[in-house]
């Protein structure tokens, strides 16, 4: 574990959760969010669980930003909050 | 104030986020109006949750939790000398770890390179488990993370079922459409 690459990582990863629920366009949340995925997905490869980290690349990151911007094109993409 | 942050804040930095990070998924989970908001929420929680089990795996000075041949075939296929320059190098590094070897090639190893450690008279096994992270948390985290995925799944066909039924996805507009409708 590299505390100093940790930390950095750890901030920005706080910054995109707080960013992707204050935002109102729901695109934008949910792209923000798979930056959020992809922020833990370094984390873990950083503190050296690697199979963690691809599978969260995988599935996390990609699938689950998937289904949320396909839900959002077949819903409403305003949010009142 | 000094000593508080470098002895409970800097340590256990990973430990204050997941706390941090669960929260606000918990807070989202809780007040935000959008059904979709809450779901972002939830993921959110899910992955804290990881993260404290991930977290509780991390050892200082170790790497990942991968086992390579080389050792073995090394001690193998060179001579004695270069074996015994080999183990030195590695009890320099304080990191016993010859790979797997029968216990009497071990011992006999260690007397070469005149290794008299405690650890290496004691050791059991030939792979020292503090060279690696501890990967029974990631094992378990694997099927958590695939688990929150086809929940996701889920809760989001349910959410555009619902979006078809009341043509929003707010939560406060749906209660009071169920209401009208009950009352109606």
């Amino acid at each position: 574990m590299i505390w100093q690459f940790d930390i950095i990582i750890l901030i920005f990863l706080v910054i995109t959760a707080v960013i992707s629920l204050r935002v109102r366009d729901l695109l934008s949340a949910s792209m923000i969010f798979g930056v959020y995925s992809f922020l833990i997905c370094l984390l873990w490869a950083e503190m050296g669980a690697v199979d963690v980290a691809f599978t969260e690349a995988a599935v996390g990151a990609g699938v689950s930003a998937v289904f949320l911007i396909a839900t959002v094109f077949n819903t409403n993409r305003r949010s009142s909050d | 104030m000094r000593e508080f942050f470098e002895s409970y804040i800097v340590p256990y930095f990973n430990f204050w986020v997941y706390v941090i990070l669960m929260m606000i998924g918990m807070f989202a989970m809780i007040t935000k109006n959008n059904l979709i908001k809450k779901l972002i929420g939830m993921s959110i929680f899910q992955t804290a949750i990881i993260l404290f089990y991930v977290s509780l795996g991390v050892k200082d000075g170790a790497t990942i939790p991968i086992y390579f041949h080389e050792h073995k075939e090394e001690s193998h296929a060179e001579g004695t000398s270069e074996d015994a320059h080999h183990k030195e190098e590695e009890s320099s590094h304080e990191s016993v770890g010859p790979g797997i070897l029968t216990d009497a090639e071990r011992k006999q190893a260690h007397l070469e390179a005149g290794d008299h450690t405690p650890h290496g008279e004691a050791a059991g096994h030939a792979v020292n488990p503090d060279e690696f992270t501890n990967p029974l948390p990631h094992v378990l985290m694997l099927t958590a993370i695939v688990v929150g995925v086809a929940t996701l799944g889920v809760a989001l066909a349910v959410c555009q079922l619902i979006y078809r039924e009341f043509g929003t996805l707010e939560e406060s507009e749906i209660l009071t459409q169920i209401k009208q409708s009950n009352h109606g």
